[in-house]
Order: structure tokens, then sequence, then C-alpha cells
């Protein structure tokens, strides 16, 4: 049941309609409407927003919700409830699942659970049979099962021939091709970025040349096949630029930004913190001014958490042992807030865009916008209010998050669901 | 200046005081190894437990028999006879470790930076007796003893270490050690062994044996593994001592007071010729004797034990 809300005198930032100004939101029947009738208005459930901003709910492509198979990590309803508590309305679902999204069968039962979910939760398929890079999974099947795209992330679909059919053949369904970008061959037993850093701490390097590889490989094939790739969680300068200079030349690819990757360096590894472990490793400063000036310049299109969840005895280890990953639902917004509009001067609807219409338009979801008749899907938040995060406070099952302990600021007050409040003042509705 | 530090981990982290408090503690405990009766009562009653998570036999036994000659009661066991082969966790091993009564653990372990993660979760001192290719803190301080004792001050010596950097904890612990004590450190070996990344450490890089060799007051060699080359590091064992491995010629690019050094176990033939490794120059079986007595001091300061009381109350 949604609920007809009136949303006071928030500042109203909607890039898809150009909007930036005080005003109110209206919501009636799961929909953002121009206005409310009077007797509309006199039973309208009203939310002050005075000196809030109002946005549509933030779109995430690239979480790991670990259902089915890994729940004692996360699972869609605890995971979407992280993803309410950030701000977040739509999550994409990374396939590598247990056992994986590669069939029908596996992307009816995460739609079963997403049905119970907070928020809109959207599965993506597998490229590859068993994420195995050997043969192609049934991506017509998988599309008509509800996917939004096709990707074996965590792992990289190595074989060239197998990557050029699988564009060709995805694009005959509409099916963007999401790939993790990493050359198997030059990052064995890697765990954190080659470099001084890695030298230092006697840990196995990741070059970003493996990144660099898959990316350029991508972008080959995309111009040869006219298919669309969208090249995941790039953490190397050198991909950056290889990105944009492919755009340039009108080729169909596409990139995203995780929080962690522009705004930490390989330097937080000192002290060997598995919380700063994840896959693809964090990089240098340079790395990380290239991606927010990617960001700036739109070589690349939209943030992405890759949000990550992971026990904590599975992270409490040695850091070779510990698995790649981190939470980030619950502390996208704040970290975007500091790093892109506070330290480098990003306006707000341009980050907020980056967080929403962007994000959505990649993958064609119906959000990212306070447009009348839209999905009312809707993330009101403090930008000035700081607080200390705890990551045993928050909603996902797990507490891998390099900022628990911090104190970060621009803190979500309420997320709206297709007109209903889910998340008000700390707490799931 | 009292010793502070419960966990000996690094050598990064160590002041040049630390070192050479180490050192003085080290020398004091070598003294007593020349004597007839080499057991002291420093560690009575104190059980010191080695946990040696990967293959290890002359660091092991060093460590065992400072143990024991500061009368201690050691325990050791290795990753075969360890509960890790059932799945059991580092920090569930060492807390039953801890337990038991252990006073102190010593650890080997292939993951880098696994004795800084037990540190945090143990109460009793943890010795870092080499974590994969991170740092050996001991191997560094017994090399830098022996080379003090044959050359007095580090300060502007040129040492040499030749061989695999890229994986070897020996060089990087080394490196930390020999900086701060004011020596000028080249790294010589193939470029896929040796990258560009350790000059960040203070460190020369070079990949030219003969001048790197010319003006050497120390040549310590590191031991080629033969899985690197199986990694495609170098294109075979042969290749590799043709072009870096030292023999009767390229010994006479050394100056004839330079000393040969060699953390063991040395492959003869392949980066060291047999009868240079058995030469007056080389100094490696006396690097295995200092090592007891660096482990000495490491293990008595770690327990409790202060530099200036070695010398009055042991002697």
């Amino acid at each position: 049941m949604s609920d007809t809300l009136w949303i006071k005198n928030g500042r109203v930032i909607d890039p898809a309609t150009k909007r930036d100004k005080v005003g109110d939101i209206f919501i009636a029947g799961g929909k953002i409407a121009a206005s409310l009738t009077g007797a509309q208005k006199k039973s309208a459930k009203i939310i002050d927003a005075k000196g809030l901003v109002v946005c549509p709910g933030l779109v995430d492509i690239h979480v790991h919700f670990r259902e089915p198979g890994q729940t004692h990590k996360e699972n869609i309803l605890t995971g979407s409830q992280a993803a309410a508590a950030g701000g977040f309305t739509t999550v994409v679902c990374m396939p590598n699942t247990s056992p994986v999204a590669d069939n029908a069968g596996t992307i009816e039962l995460i739609n079963n659970a997403a049905r119970k979910a907070a928020v809109h939760v959207y599965p993506t398929g597998c490229i590859t049979v068993g994420m195995k890079g050997q043969q192609l999974a049934p991506h017509g099947s998988l599309k008509k099962a509800g996917v939004v795209a096709i990707t074996d992330d965590g792992l990289c679909v190595e074989s060239n021939q197998l990557m050029r059919n699988a564009v060709e053949y995805a694009k005959m369904f509409d099916l963007p091709v999401l790939d993790h970008c990493q050359d198997e061959s030059l990052t064995k037993g890697a765990v954190m970025n080659e470099g001084t850093v890695s030298t230092r701490l006697g840990l196995k390097g990741w070059p970003h040349a493996a990144e660099d590889i898959i990316v350029a490989r991508n972008i080959i094939l995309s111009a040869y096949s006219g298919a669309h790739i969208h090249m995941q969680h790039i953490s190397s300068a050198m991909s950056v630029e290889l990105v944009r200079r492919a755009k340039k030349d009108g080729i169909n690819v596409t990139a995203e930004a995780t929080p962690h990757h522009i705004a930490l360096t390989e330097e937080s590894l000192g002290t060997y913190d598995t919380n700063f472990k994840m896959n693809p490793p964090l990089r240098t400063e340079q790395d990380r001014k290239a991606i927010i000036a990617g960001l700036r310049d739109g070589a690349l299109d939209c943030i992405g958490t890759d949000h990550a969840p992971h026990a904590p005895d599975e992270k409490d280890k040695e850091f070779d042992y510990a698995p790649n990953g981190i939470t980030g639902l619950e502390t996208a917004l704040p970290v975007c807030l500091d790093v892109l509009v506070k330290q480098n001067k990003f306006k707000l609807p341009f980050v907020i865009d980056l967080m929403t219409r962007k994000a959505a338009n990649l993958l064609k979801l119906p959000a990212g916008t306070l447009a009348e008749g839209a999905p009312a899907d809707v993330c009101i938040f403090d930008p000035n209010e700081t607080w200390l995060y705890d990551a045993k406070k928050g909603f996902s099952k797990s507490l891998n998050s390099p900022w628990s302990g911090q104190k970060l600021t621009g803190r979500v007050k309420t997320t709206i669901v297709a007109g209903k409040v889910v998340f008000q003042n700390g707490r799931i509705t | 200046m009292p010793w502070h530090r419960k966990h000996f981990l690094t050598i990064e982290e160590l002041s040049r005081a630390e070192i050479e408090q180490v050192l003085a503690t080290a020398g004091a405990f070598r003294r007593i190894l020349d004597r007839k009766v080499k057991k002291v009562p420093a560690l009575r009653g104190k059980t010191i437990v080695n946990l040696f998570l990967e293959p290890s036999t002359r660091t092991r036994i060093s460590f065992e028999m400072a143990a024991k000659l500061l009368s201690a009661d050691t325990i050791s066991f290795d990753a075969a006879s360890s509960s890790t082969t059932k799945g059991e966790t580092l920090r569930d091993t060492a807390q039953n470790i801890q337990a038991l009564n252990a006073d102190m653990i010593v650890l080997r372990h292939s993951a880098s930076g696994s004795p800084l993660y037990l540190s945090r979760v143990l109460g009793i001192p943890v010795v870092n007796a080499g974590d994969g290719a991170h740092e050996h803190p001991t191997q560094a301080l017994l090399d830098v003893f022996t080379m003090r004792e044959k050359l007095g001050s580090l300060k502007g010596r040129k040492v040499v270490i030749l061989g695999d950097i890229l994986f070897s904890r020996v060089a990087r612990s080394n490196i930390h050690a020999l900086t701060k004590l004011g020596a000028d450190v080249t790294i010589v070996g193939p470029s896929t062994l040796v990258p560009h990344w350790f000059e960040s450490l203070g460190v020369k890089v070079s990949h030219n044996l003969r001048s790197a060799l010319g003006d050497a007051d120390v040549v310590m060699l590191l031991r080629i593994q033969h899985e690197r080359q199986a990694a495609g590091h170098f294109p075979s064992v042969g290749e590799y001592t043709s072009m870096f491995g030292l023999n009767k010629t390229r010994a006479e690019w050394i100056k004839p007071d330079a000393i040969i050094m060699h953390p063991g176990p040395i492959n003869r033939g392949v980066e060291i010729d047999s009868d240079l490794a058995d030469s007056p120059r080389s100094v490696i079986l006396q690097q295995v004797t200092n090592g007891i007595a660096v482990r000495m001091a490491v293990l008595y300061l770690c327990a409790g034990g202060q530099p200036e009381h070695v010398t009055t109350p042991l002697e």
C-alpha cells in the first residue's frame, strides 16, 4: 500500500528535469504527482523537509546481496534494508551467488525474494555457465526471467573469442554486458595494488595494467560489434583515459567508479587491515584523482558501490587469506558528498545525477527522476548532519566497512520506495 | 633508554636507537656463547612456543637454541603437525597456545603481516620469525651484527644485495636495518626480480653486476628459488647463474677485504660457487652463530628484560 505524501519545503534536486529549488514533492498512488487535491492534502502524510535535500532515490547498479547460498553474509532483505538506509531505492544484484545466477530458475528465486525487499532489486545473469568462462549462459532465457544485464562480476571473461560472442549474442536481446576488467594472468595471487606500498608490505601486487588491457580489449570488441560494454569499478588512471578516448570516438562503452576508489588509496593498507582489501584494489593518489576527473568530464558514467558483504570471521584473517570486498550502501552518499562536493567542488545536482538518473539510464531502469508520473522513489537527506558511523548499528548483515568508527557528513533521513516510506530517522519502517 | 616493545614485528618500525639496543644486547649474549657454560637463567620458568606455519630448519633451530640458552622451555611445531591443516584459523591456534599458558609466540608464516595481526589478537608477545615476503627482522639484525663485527661502523659502507629481491623478506628487513644504520644499499639482479619500486625504500637498483660489485664492502647473496623460474621470472637457473651467479671471475671484481654473506640455505653452483662459499671472505657460518645471540637478545627484551641488565648480572 502506498501512501499519499506531501514532502514540504525541501531543496528538491532532480537532474532529469533540471530542477533545483526549494519546494514540495507530492506523491499519490505510488507515483510522483504534480499536485494533490484538497482532500488528498488533508489526509496526506506530511514530511517536513526544511533544510533537507529531496532527490530521486539513489540507484546502485553494482551490489552483492549473496542470496542464494551465502546468506550468512547478506540476504536480499538485509541488503535491501542497508540500501534503504543509504538512500538507495533501486539496486542491481551481481550473479556470483551460490549457485551462480546463470539460469532462469535461480533468477526466479532471486525475484521471489526481491518482492519482499525494502527497495527495488533487479537481478543480473551470468555471461558464462557457472562463471567458468567456457560456454555462454542462456542470455535469452535470463532476459525473459528478468535480468537487466549480464556479467561474470568477480571474474573477467578471459577468452577474447567468448567475450566477442557474448557481446554480439547479448546485443540481440538488448542486454548490456558488464565486465569485471582483470587479466587474470597478470594478477595470480595478487592482493593489493602493485607499487611502492606492496613492495614495502611484501604483498603480491595487482598491476593496473591488468585492468587496462581488458578495458582496451572491451573497447575494441565494442567498436567491432557495436555492443554496449560497461566496465565495472574502474580503478586505474589509464583505464579512465582509455574509456574517455573511446567515448570521443563514439564507441558504445560506459564505466562506473566506486566510492572507495575515489576516497581511498593504497596508503590505507599500511596495517594490513582487511577492511581495505577489495578487487580491484585501492590504487595510488594519481589514480584516485584520475577517477574523480573522469566522473567530472563524463569519461565515467556513474557511481556503483560494489557493496560486498563478508562475515566478520571471514575478514578476520591474515591479509592474504581474507576475501575481497567491503560494504558500501550505507556510506556511499556521505563519502561521495565529502570527496566530490566538499573536496572537489562538484555541484551537488551533478553528484546526485551520477548516483541516480545516469546509473538508471545505463541499464534502462525505470528510476532516477522526480518527474511527474515517475515511480515515487525518493531520498531525503540532511547534507549537513554529521554522525559517527558504526557498521554494527547498520542494516547489512556484515560489518566490513573501512568507514566504521568514522564521522560522516550527509545523513539520509527518509527513503521512499513506490510511494511508501521504507526508512525514516534511522529505522526501517 | 629502557626497551619498551612487547612484540618484535619489523625492522621498519624500529628506530636506529632501538636497533643499537638490540645489537648491544646481542653483543653481551654473543660473549656468553664463547664461554664454556653458555646457559643463562634469564628466562627460567618461561615457555616459548615456536609456531612455524611455513617450513624452516635453520631459523627454527636457532630460535630454539636461543630460548634454551636463556633457560626457557620451548615447544615447536610446524604446519604439518598443527591443526591449521584441519582448518583452524591462525587466531584460534594462537589463542589456544596462549590459553596453554605460553609466555611468548615466535611465528613463521607465509602470509605477510600475520605477526602484526597476531599481536593485535594476543596478550602475549609475538616475535616475527619471517612473514611472507615482508620481513625477517632477526635475520637482518644478525646480518648487521656480523657486518659490524667484520667492518665496524656501517655508516657510508656499500652493501650489495644480489638475487631474488622481489620475494625476499630478508632483503626488505636488511634494507630497513642498513639504511637506518647509514649504509648505502644497492640491490642487484634480473629486472623481473629487482623491480624499480624498491627505490622508494631508499636503495639503488642495478642490473649491472660488475659496476655494483666494484666498490662493495659487503656482498649479500640471496637464494634463487626454482619456482620463480616456473613463474617466468627468469628463463632458467643456468641463465641466472651465467648472468648473476657469483663465481671466481666475478669475485675478482670485489675488493679483497669485502665480505660475502648468505642467509642460507645456499644453492651451491647457482647463486654462489662452492669455493667462494667456503672461502675466508665468506662469513656465512658466523652469521648462523651470531643468529643465536641476536635471537637471545630479542627473546630476552620482549620478555621484559632490559638491555643494561645483560652485562652485569649475567656475566
